[in-house]
């Protein structure tokens, strides 16, 4: 294939998303046996609920008969869910169980059943080809879930693209303007940063700040630990990207000087800032949030003060990245210029696009047809006679 | 599985047609447009065929499994056995050569594998074979515990042996009728119901197995849903013989011929029938019997066994009356169910 159809597909500003992956649907607490929740991932409608064990389920929102959706129907017994309209039944492989006023069961009465798998406080949802669902495949995120770690966080229904969100997450450059009052400062885009291509999966941003004063957010996360603190600080953004769409950010400020570039982080504060992102639909997504510290992880108060700060500052990329996917719209003329603090983001786009490749997504010219398909299983085939 | 909407018709070009048994043939389609994905297994594509000679010949729409798929579900392989009936679907895709073309549709789903049982038997009789290749495919590629149990007549007639034994070594069981290892239903129903958790039977084959393994499964007290088959609703208990049919509402009197159903037949003279799937599943076209010389061979898995038993209804898009030694052409006289 061509560089400019590469170029062309990565600068995409209504960016795809692959299939053959884990997306997150839900927190954990989101899910119950005492009702459905309606939610849809990458175009998929999907009706989730857990049996009475507690398993699960993620069914396809839409009654095979009339397609009306599930979730607007009730759970039944152990583990089933009942169609709102005519009562047919669904078990949690989608098998139909019930059909009203006949004695036998349709053999193709079933709806798609999504693999969905329980980890790092998330429910995760495969909405691809089931038979690829790998969960070791599952990004991660242990500082959601790790006893050495506390936090909370919250969902954002954001109105853009989900590569738009990534792109804001890759490039923190955007903190000086967007996030002047808490954590922008001159140097973010005045220090060097370096991206590194980790794996097939994982791309690095790396970015130091040596000897600044501290933004607000991080001059009072600091006291938190050590309430004598004044001076100035070196901080660090060290961004991990795991593909699909999760973003684990290793942020923290210590006191100019006291070895925290070299590694001893033992004078300072360190948190993550925890994202991952699921396409909705083209233009909306569903980004669900936390930030976890490492220090006084017993303080309530301090989880609270902090999920309520990092919301107000994602409230403000919120309004940005709806602003930017509306002036997208409005200006279908224009493409984008990236820039090089995109590093980050442009690998990330990379990265998807060979995702979709692999999954035969993209509209790529096909290799010819075998001479003889059992090569396709590689099943030898005979010689060919002509 | 929740009905595919778009079933995206295409002019496909035969890139593969050899034969695979006396009597099947393995045809692989190339589609003008990648699919994105390669086929579910238990999926099938429509084909649009001819019946008969010439270019005024009749065409009529048949389904096939697809057996595989490449990864972009650009080649669909299908394998098709020459019908006894055939009023040239099969014997026109018999036909077919490398380089010709064919209507078809994409991969529609009627018969998915659904995760989540603690086992699976699949169970192919003959050519339904196809229905199956793609499910076991995968199960063995998920680590599952599974069985493929494969019924023919002779070994000769059975397709893909070679290939299945490659793919599932000790999990293949063959039992073929002319090696005396027929396989025994009331045995296998029973191994299913004495192992342990939930195990899924998957099935595809001529009625008679399938009948008879939705019996043995309704002795073994074990639930239907853990039963699913895929009926393509053309075989029956006894082999096709011309039959009358009559709907005195409507005044229509018809001679239902061996290659074709009592539906057509009715629909060909004139009568405003209600239908829908055509094979024997959605129960919309049923009617009642009111009158009958003759037995008959309900040929769909709408009705349960008892209400067939009764025999006070029929589906007449599959059903078929056959005549009792000695007493006279076979006739159904049926009324609004």
């Amino acid at each position: 294939m061509s560089d400019d159809a590469l170029r062309e597909r990565v600068n995409a500003k209504i960016f795809p998303h692959p299939l053959d992956t884990w997306y997150a649907v839900a927190w954990d607490h989101e899910v119950t046996h005492r009702g459905i929740l309606a939610r849809t991932v990458a175009g998929r409608p999907m009706a989730l609920y857990r049996t009475e064990a507690g398993r699960p389920v993620a069914l396809a929102d839409a009654c095979w008969h009339r397609l009306a959706p599930l979730s607007m129907g009730k759970l039944v017994g152990a583990d089933e869910i009942q169609c709102p309209y005519h009562g047919l039944r669904y078990n949690p492989s989608g098998r139909c169980t019930r059909l009203p006023a006949q004695e036998t069961l349709n053999p193709s009465a079933s709806v798609p059943s999504y693999p969905i798998v329980e980890r790092h406080r998330y429910l995760w949802v495969w909405p691809g080809e089931p038979a690829r669902a790998d969960p070791a495949a599952i990004p991660d995120m242990h500082q959601m879930d790790d006893p050495a770690w506390a936090g909370d966080g919250l969902t954002i229904e954001a109105r853009c693209n989900y590569q738009l969100i990534l792109d804001n997450l890759m490039d923190l450059t955007h903190e000086e303007f967007v996030h002047g009052s808490t954590l922008g400062q001159d140097e973010l885009s005045q220090s060097e940063f370096s991206t590194r291509l980790e794996s097939d999966d994982h791309v690095s941003v790396t970015r130091w700040m040596i000897d600044v004063a501290p933004p607000s957010f991080w001059a009072k996360n600091i006291r938190d630990r050590f309430p004598d603190f004044s001076g100035r600080v070196d901080r660090w953004q060290i961004i991990h990207y795991y593909a699909p769409s999760t973003i684990c950010i290793d942020v923290g400020v210590a006191p100019t000087g006291t070895g925290a570039p070299e590694g001893d982080r033992s004078q300072g504060v360190n948190g993550y800032v925890m994202n991952t992102i699921t396409p909705e639909t083209e233009r909306s997504s569903h980004y669900f949030w936390a930030f976890m510290r490492n220090y006084r992880l017993s303080s309530q108060q301090i989880t609270t003060e902090l999920r309520n700060g990092v919301k107000g500052v994602f409230g403000e990329d919120e309004v940005m990245l709806q602003a930017q996917q509306q002036a997208i719209d409005a200006n279908p003329d224009y493409a984008f210029y990236s820039l090089n603090i995109d590093a980050g983001g442009m690998w990330v786009r990379r990265i998807l696009d060979r995702m979709l490749a692999a999954e035969g997504a993209l509209d790529t010219p096909r290799p010819a047809a075998p001479p003889d398909a059992r090569a396709l299983t590689g099943e030898p085939a005979p010689p060919v006679l002509r | 599985m929740t009905n595919t909407a778009l079933r995206d018709w295409r002019t496909c070009r035969v890139v593969e047609s050899r034969t695979v048994t006396p009597r099947a043939r393995r045809i692989t389609l190339e589609r003008p447009v990648p699919l994105g994905r390669p086929a579910a297994p238990g999926s099938h594509v429509d084909v649009r065929v001819r019946l008969g000679e010439g270019p005024l010949a009749a065409t009529d729409i048949r389904s096939y499994s697809v057996v595989e798929s490449d990864p972009t579900g650009t080649l669909l392989t299908l394998t098709v056995q020459l019908a006894e009936h055939s009023r040239g679907g099969s014997a026109h895709l018999h036909s077919l050569r490398v380089g010709d073309t064919v209507e078809a549709t994409r991969p529609l789903q009627d018969f998915p594998l659904l995760a989540g049982a603690d086992g699976y038997v699949l169970l192919a009789g003959g050519i339904g074979v196809t229905a199956l290749v793609g499910a076991a495919r995968a199960l063995a590629r998920l680590e599952t515990d599974y069985r493929l149990v494969y019924v023919g007549r002779s070994r000769a007639s059975m397709a893909y042996v070679d290939l299945l034994q490659a793919e599932h070594g000790p999990r293949l069981e063959l039992h073929v009728d002319d090696e005396g290892t027929a396989l025994d239903v009331e045995a296998l129903v029973h191994e299913v119901a004495g192992a342990p958790g939930r195990r899924e039977l998957l099935m595809c084959g001529p009625v008679r197995l399938m009948d008879a393994v939705r019996r043995a499964w309704q002795s073994a007290d074990l639930s239907p849903v853990d039963l699913r088959f895929e009926t393509f609703g053309n075989s029956g208990w006894y082999d096709a013989e011309p039959f009358e049919v009559c709907l005195p509402e409507q005044g229509v009197e018809a001679v239902v011929a061996p290659d074709q159903t009592m539906l057509e037949a009715l629909s060909a003279a004139g009568a405003d029938v209600m239908w829908d799937c055509r094979k024997g599943e959605c129960g919309l076209c049923l009617m009642s019997v009111t009158d009958l010389t003759g037995r008959l061979d309900h040929r769909d898995v709408f009705l349960s066994d008892a209400q067939q038993q009764g025999g006070r209804q029929v589906c007449v898009c599959v059903a078929r009356v056959v005549a009792n030694a000695g007493a006279g052409p076979a006739r159904v006289t049926l009324a609004f169910a």
